[in-house]
């Protein structure tokens, strides 16, 4: 059995009247110490998905598993990294992870938690911003924030939801780097949600594409056989990076372009009457708009 | 107009100099019985200044009277708030609650304090002497406890979910959570709350000590009205307008201090 298993399940949001339905036939299995990326346009349901892995809402059918338990509510041996950050405001770096630690490791001396922080917040290399609060921080610094608080708990698997899509081309490299260099010291089990193919194949030991939305599901499992560490400007010439990235484009274009073949619907144009220009202005008397073709009488005239 | 050196200083001077011009106007044009300013002040200047002078029940210094006036406010604002807080999280966080006492706060709230004050008076009747102390801090409190209650409520209504999620993936205790999450969250709201709450507090006071008669601003305001000391009213009025604006200013600085977001 899998580390983490994802058996049959479907989710959807709504009442049964205005039912929409968002991820069918999930189908998934990591192993320990694995790196996922889960590749997927907008909407495509990814981040309900890692919500299900994170406990934080229930599949209406299918099981999950972790370490053949079933995952029944949000727990801390699921660390997870929001795209949003989501550091609480009135706390400083310091005390934002505190509060992780405090909470899961409850019988810890306090030296030993203070001594704990500490060390997760050195890895992202934070030392010198602890003591100031997220709004002092740029958005690079508050993902790290995020990242050294999800993995200060220890989890068993670590779930990142776009953790990098806010930030921008460059800080987003300095900190794929980062998880790159912390997963290879760790060997985490880390499922990565992401919409951008190079990053995926940067990091993850295999990448699995969505279908496009609605209703999407999990495309066939490709393997990044890249040896690591990966350089990033290395990779963009290798032949097998290309490859990857072939393969899994391609398979999202087909999955997106399968959605709007499908699409029945009529397209219905308005129904616009030209005006007819050439009608002297003195017919339209007491009226600020322009009249229409029908409205203008003919009239014949014997002389 | 154009800005210029100690405009916030000249330009609300003015302004306090024209509404003097038309008390002035008025008192000697069409209002006979209106004190001068100048009356006005030679009647009041034995109450300012000598603040604290005590030379019987009701004929005392005007801060002294405002002492006692702060000391009732106090306690029933504070009463106010531990009442009105946890009501108005409740409010917030439980949407059975809500539809259960929604209807009933909202027929209490317009409610005015010169009604609820007899009231009052009859629920502590049997506390003899202490009645009107008790009556008056309920009123205080059951007036200025709304704007708590609501605008708490909301705060705790417009929590985002992001925070919730933390403390669910955390899985904070409940007293964690509400400590470390929920009451950070929403302080922003529930210091305006507390703030309009402080305004009304105030406001309910001079009614409360005008019909019981204690000693304290109103008290002194109405009792002056009785002997036809007419200069008074307006020491009063003046003093009450001061005090007011101070304590919004105090809660407005207490807010940045306590500023989260």
């Amino acid at each position: 059995m899998a580390f983490l298993e994802i058996k049959n399940v479907q989710k959807g949001y709504g009442t049964s009247g205005s039912f929409t339905p968002v991820l069918r036939d999930i189908n998934l299995e990591i192993e320990k110490g694995e790196f996922v990326a889960l590749v997927g346009y907008s909407g495509a349901g990814k981040t309900t998905l890692i919500s299900l892995i994170a406990g934080l809402i229930k599949p209406d059918a299918g099981t999950l598993t972790l370490n053949s338990s079933p995952i029944s509510g949000p727990g801390p041996d699921r660390g997870i990294v929001f795209q949003n950050y989501s550091l609480l405001p009135w706390l400083t770096v310091y005390e934002n992870i505190f509060l992780a630690v405090d909470e899961v490791f409850t019988d810890w001396p306090a030296v030993q938690k203070r001594e704990h922080v500490e060390k997760y917040i050195a890895m992202v290399n934070l030392t010198p911003a602890r003591e100031k609060y997220p709004a002092e921080l740029s958005g690079g610094m508050r993902q790290r924030v995020s990242l050294a608080r999800a993995l200060a708990m220890e989890p068993q698997v670590l779930l990142l939801d776009e953790p990098l899509s806010a930030l921008d081309a460059l800080t987003r490299a300095v900190l794929q780097d980062e998880i790159s260099r912390i997963w290879q010291e760790h060997q985490k089990t880390v499922v990565l949600i992401t919409n951008d193919v190079d990053e995926g194949i940067l990091l993850a030991d295999s990448i699995i594409p969505f279908s496009a939305g609605p209703e999407s599901t999990l495309g066939p499992r490709i393997d990044v056989d890249l040896p690591r560490p990966r350089e990033r400007k290395a990779v963009n010439h290798d032949f097998q990076f290309k490859r990857i990235r072939r393969e899994v484009i391609d398979y999202l274009l087909k999955a997106n372009a399968k959605v709007h073949s499908t699409v029945t619907r009529k397209l219905v144009l308005p129904e616009i009457e030209p005006e007819d220009l050439s009608v002297p202005r003195r017919f339209s008397q007491n009226r600020t708009g322009p009249i229409r073709a029908n409205e203008i009488k003919k009239l014949e005239v014997k002389g | 107009m154009k800005q210029f050196k100690f405009d916030w200083l000249v330009l609300p001077l003015l302004g306090f100099l024209a509404v003097v011009i038309v008390w002035q106007i008025s008192s000697s044009s069409w209002a006979k019985e209106l004190p001068s300013p100048g009356k006005t002040w030679a009647a009041s200047k034995s109450y300012i200044l000598e603040p604290f002078a005590k030379r019987g029940e009701m004929d005392q210094g005007i801060l002294r009277f405002t002492w006692y006036s702060l000391k009732l406010v106090a306690k029933g604002y504070l009463l106010a708030l531990v009442i009105g807080t946890p009501i108005g999280f409740l409010l917030g966080l439980s949407n059975t609650f809500t539809k259960t006492f929604d209807p009933i706060i909202q027929v209490l709230r317009p409610v005015s304090p010169l009604a609820w004050l007899p009231l009052g008076l009859v629920l502590f009747l049997g506390a003899g002497k202490q009645a009107s102390e008790l009556g008056a801090l309920f009123t205080i409190a059951i007036c200025a406890m709304w704007p708590t209650v609501l605008n708490t409520a909301v705060g705790v209504r417009a929590i985002p979910q992001d925070y919730l999620n933390v403390a669910k993936v955390l899985k904070l205790s409940r007293t964690k959570t509400l400590f470390k999450v929920l009451i950070p969250s929403a302080l922003p709201y529930m210091f305006t709350g507390f703030r309009l709450s402080l305004g009304i507090a105030w406001l309910v006071i001079v009614a409360a000590e005008m019909l019981t008669g204690r000693p304290g601003v109103g008290g002194f305001l109405w009792q002056e009205y009785n002997s036809l000391i007419y200069e008074h009213i307006i020491l009063c009025i003046v003093t009450i307008g001061f005090v007011g604006f101070a304590l919004d200013r105090l809660m407005s600085v207490a807010e940045r201090k306590f500023k989260t977001i």
